[in-house]
């Protein structure tokens, strides 16, 4: 090595990736996704699908309610097309969150393609943590940080899901019931948690109010809805505040 | 039909069922965020508009839900959300606090009341 100028900025991402990892073994999420997934995978096993096609389904779509849409639809004999649309519709969310996350990201250096796997790794889970551990992260680490809590929650979701899938006939009713309903009251609380500006609890409380509302509606696209309606007026509300101080 | 090709269709459905509909929106995503920077004013808007499409999300899935949890009454869910969410603010803000007593309630809920 006679050039030792890229070394200044190669730090290791092994460290940094593995500093993600433990984070997010440590985080609560990581339980709830064990369970959720254990959830999934007996539903999956419940409707006819293999093995092999849950633990890609949850490798592929790594966004959990997608996941029980496809599933749920395809078993109870909905069509490919109906499906799909079903999953566009539930996933609409990863637009925004993908957008505020990657320019945390990202430095001077970072190329396009490195961003990749953390926008294909981001769901609630994996973003929620990942805004509130990221800013104690030095800049140029946070991708692998991020790599690393994303691929430890997939891990123990891929671990889950194949549990799951085996002890699909001995879950009493009840108990696969409780174990689909961590992934709202999970979602629930640490929304909730990470909502300290005014901006963000407004936006909270019209969301979960114009989701259902529009839905029973029958609105179409009720949650593109839901996200542009509550989160522009969340907005103006902040805007009109900040100039009236 | 050739059985090869009857073991690959549920895979070929995932993808184009599961996999293209869902990513399509981090690719999206990760085209729109190029310029953006990291305190630009739009993204206070972008997060205002996840946090909302989230929250709609969450309501959805617990007055409208699918798989096992429809067999329990909306009631339950309902009741369960609310307590768990109570338990998070009492607890200090404890996520697994509000968690364990939603499911607590849920489940005793649905044991309850469930025919």
């Amino acid at each position: 090595m006679s050039d030792p100028a890229p070394e200044t900025r190669a730090v290791s991402p092994l460290a940094p990736f593995f500093a993600g990892f433990r984070a997010s073994w440590r985080s609560v999420f990581v339980y709830v996704l064990f369970g959720t997934f254990v959830g999934i995978g007996a539903l999956a096993h419940d409707f006819g699908f293999s093995l092999g096609w849950m633990l890609l389904s949850t490798a592929l779509i790594w966004a959990g309610p997608a996941q029980v849409v496809l599933i749920s639809t395809l078993g109870t004999g909905g069509s490919a097309f109906e499906a799909a649309l079903a999953v566009w519709l539930s996933s609409v969310r990863l637009l925004p969150m993908v957008i505020a996350l990657l320019p945390i990201l990202r430095t001077e250096h970072t190329r396009n393609r490195e961003l990749i796997l953390p926008a294909h790794l981001t769901a609630v889970s994996m973003w929620i943590e990942s805004l509130r551990l990221l800013p104690a992260v030095p800049p140029e680490q946070r991708i692998a940080f991020c790599n690393g809590i994303g691929i430890g929650m997939l891990a123990s979701s891929l671990l889950a899901s194949g549990m799951g899938f085996y002890l699909a006939g001995s879950l009493p009713r009840v108990f696969a019931a409780a174990l689909l309903f961590l992934t709202p009251m999970s979602f629930l609380v640490s929304v909730t948690r990470n909502s300290r500006l005014l901006v963000e609890r407004l936006a909270f409380a019209l969301g979960i109010a114009l989701g259902p509302l529009l839905a029973a509606m029958q609105v179409e696209l009720d949650l593109i809805w839901s996200g542009v309606i509550g989160g522009t007026i969340a907005y103006v509300v902040h805007r009109l505040r900040e100039a009236a101080r | 039909m050739n059985p090869n090709l009857v073991d690959f269709w549920p895979y070929l459905i995932l993808v184009l069922a599961g996999f293209l509909p869902n990513e399509v929106w981090r690719v999206l995503g990760l085209m729109l965020a190029r310029g953006l920077d990291e305190d630009s004013e739009i993204l206070v808007w972008v997060r205002a508009l996840a946090t909302a499409v989230l929250a709609g999300v969450i309501g959805k899935l617990i007055l409208f839900p699918s798989g096992a949890l429809t067999t329990i009454p909306v009631q339950v869910r309902i009741a369960a959300a609310g307590l768990g969410l109570l338990a998070f603010f009492l607890a200090r803000r404890s996520v697994f606090a509000g968690v364990a007593v939603g499911e607590a309630v849920l489940i005793a809920g649905a044991l309850a009341f469930s025919p």
